[in-house]
């Protein structure tokens, strides 16, 4: 609920110039949390509730955040959950709900 | 100074608390409060386990050492449809016991010193004579129970909890006693506050006095106490001021021992353990006990998501555990003390970081690598309980990061990763107790395996969500091994005379030779 505060905060004040990078380690979860970044809260729990920010968003493991991470920061900090996780599939719950509801996302 | 302390016993208790839980569980509590809630409220009754069913449970049996952990491993996957035949589904297993609701409010009053509990006449007669059959529970115990003070009639329980902000409390139920509470304004000393403190008082005291039978030890001898839950006792001059050791230590009968408390959300346990065997390997004490509570806000947690499912609640049990730690004679498993996973703080948040630190780390520091374990205990909860709210399989997730950190360290062929999981993970059996998963429940087991020749090393690691209390962002962690014993290597010394007979003896085979 606090972090549904604080994007809805940022994404009044940036608008849809702020990315949401999500770390979610499974794809419903991902899915939920891309959905609530963007059409809004479906559980209806949060501020974010009936509230469409519509902002980018995307998974950490998606190509085009990878592309943009330093190697060695990659290697130090995130390799290892590549193994232990799926990330195309993660990566692609996030695409799903980016491609309905976000705005202004990476060409 | 020793950098070894062995591990004499270690007891596992559960306490069946159904009806406490349904009403003052975290989150049912919660969801009366807010008033939005009673359709989930009216529902979670349906979902609530027996305690037959709980005995019959396999994760609960093999909490309390009635099954063993090889046992526990070989049984299909979901064990709630697949009950333990009678005969290994009894209330006392090789660790310790599970314990029915209503024993458990008696034991609760039993461990009361400021007429806090009160339960209804004839009830605590009842339940005193079924306490008293219970091999661990002293006489004086059960003349607690019975203590005027402690005893009411039902109308004045009534007038308790409608007048003082009392809270009831329920068995079959009936309202069979309250919780009074301890102040009129002090928000530390409501009756709930004090409910969950008494709960993890009298669950700390129920195992503490299963590891003084599992030892054989006099309560008399035990040195000292430290005690690891993630409850806190105070008032509003200092909120969480302690002390739970002592409080147990005294109910438990162990006047010799005095005690403190260690706190660190889920890493307390592993912290209180390193924090012991310090102590003992450094001789300030001769046998500390590790012991902890379990928490009542903790049950049915999750049980939103397992009324939705249509699925039985099953956090309905209060834990608690012992470990004894004394000098190391060569004769019991041990804990290494030279070889301490440490999450520092510059260490980040990062689940590389923290495996790193917690499992590689002090492993390369002592020149071994991730195969030389046999066994990791990482968070161990029920995933049973915690995959129906989302959760996932927490001890498979910490495996699997271990199993990954493996290959990228080298240890292992990435093609080997699954073979790793499987052969040297831990499946979770304990409840979503918080700090009691936190790999401390695998302790008993990982000893019982050492003992029988069935494994050689075994790392316990506790990992600890300190964000929780709005002081940090910072993760918790700290790890240790448990070992098969050495023989102790003792130094001979020698007298002035066997010197003198060795000289001499030599000098003659020297003068032998040149005559």
């Amino acid at each position: 609920m606090q972090n549904q505060q604080r994007v809805k905060d940022a994404g009044e004040k940036y608008g849809t110039d702020c990315i949401v990078i999500l770390g979610s380690s499974d794809p419903e979860g991902a899915e939920i949390y891309a959905e609530t970044v963007t059409a809004g809260d479906p559980t209806y729990a949060g501020p974010l509730a009936g509230v469409s920010l519509e902002l980018p968003v995307y998974h950490i493991f998606d190509p085009v955040i990878r592309a943009e991470c330093d190697p060695a920061a990659w290697e130090e900090q995130i390799s290892m959950m590549e193994m232990v996780l799926e990330p195309d599939a993660l990566a692609e719950a996030v695409k799903g709900m980016r491609e309905q509801y976000s705005k202004n996302v990476i060409e | 100074m020793s950098t070894k302390v062995g591990i004499k016993s270690y007891s596992y208790c559960l306490n069946h608390a159904p009806e406490t839980g349904s009403h003052y569980g975290g989150t049912p509590y919660e969801a009366y409060h807010s008033g939005k809630e009673q359709e989930y409220l009216d529902a979670l009754p349906k979902h609530i386990q027996s305690y037959d069913h709980a005995l019959h449970y396999a994760p609960n049996q093999t909490y309390i050492g009635g099954i063993s952990y090889e046992e526990f491993e070989a049984l299909p996957s979901g064990w709630v449809n697949n009950p333990l035949p009678d005969e290994k589904s009894k209330r006392y297993g090789k660790f310790g016991e599970l314990m029915p609701e209503d024993e458990f409010l008696g034991l609760i009053s039993a461990c009361d010193e400021f007429e806090l509990v009160w339960l209804e006449k004839n009830f605590a007669e009842n339940v005193s004579k079924k306490l008293a059959e219970d091999p661990v529970i002293t006489e004086a115990i059960v003349k607690r129970v019975l203590r005027p003070k402690n005893m009411h009639e039902l109308s004045e329980i009534e007038t308790e909890v409608k007048e003082r902000a009392g809270l009831y409390l329920y068995n079959e139920g009936k309202i069979v006693g309250c919780i009074r509470s301890g102040h009129p304004t002090d928000d530390c000393l409501t009756a709930h506050v004090l409910m969950e403190n008494l709960a993890g008082k009298a669950s700390g005291v129920l195992a503490l006095l299963h590891l003084m039978k599992n030892s054989g030890m006099n309560p008399n001898d035990l040195d000292f106490v430290i005690e690891c839950s993630e409850e806190g006792a105070g008032d509003v001059g200092q909120r969480a001021g302690g002390n739970f050791a002592k409080a147990i230590a005294e109910v438990a009968g162990c006047v010799n021992a005095s005690g403190c408390d260690v706190r660190g959300f889920c890493a307390g346990p592993v912290n209180a353990m390193i924090n012991a065997a310090a102590q003992v390997a450094s001789g300030a004490r001769k046998n500390v006990a590790v012991v902890a509570g379990g928490s009542i806000p903790k049950l049915y947690m999750n049980s939103r998501d397992h009324v939705k499912k249509n699925l039985l609640a099953l956090e309905d049990c209060v834990g608690s555990f012992a470990v004894l730690i004394v000098p190391d004679d060569g004769t019991m498993p041990v804990m290494r003390l030279d070889v301490l996973g440490k999450h520092t703080v510059g260490a980040g948040g990062a689940p590389q970081a923290v495996t790193s630190a917690l499992t590689f780390e002090p492993l390369q520091s002592a020149g071994l690598t991730f195969t030389d374990v046999d066994r990791y205990a990482p968070e161990l909860q029920n995933h049973e309980i915690t995959e129906p709210a989302g959760a996932g399989n927490v001890p498979l997730a910490n495996i699997k990061m271990i199993a990954a950190l493996a290959v990228m360290k080298k240890a292992i062929e990435k093609p080997a990763m699954m073979d790793f999981i499987k052969k040297h993970g831990t499946i979770g059996f304990a409840h979503t107790q918080g700090h009691i998963p936190a790999g401390v429940p695998f302790i008993g087991h990982a000893c019982e395996m050492i003992n029988e020749g069935k494994i050689k090393r075994a790392m316990i690691i506790g990992k600890g969500s300190l964000f929780l209390a709005r002081l940090t962002n910072l993760a918790d962690g700290a790890s240790f091994l448990i070992e098969a014993p050495e023989p102790v290597k003792t130094e001979s010394t020698l007298s002035k005379e066997e010197i003198k007979a060795m000289l001499l003896e030599t000098l003659s085979e020297v003068a032998g030779r040149l005559s």
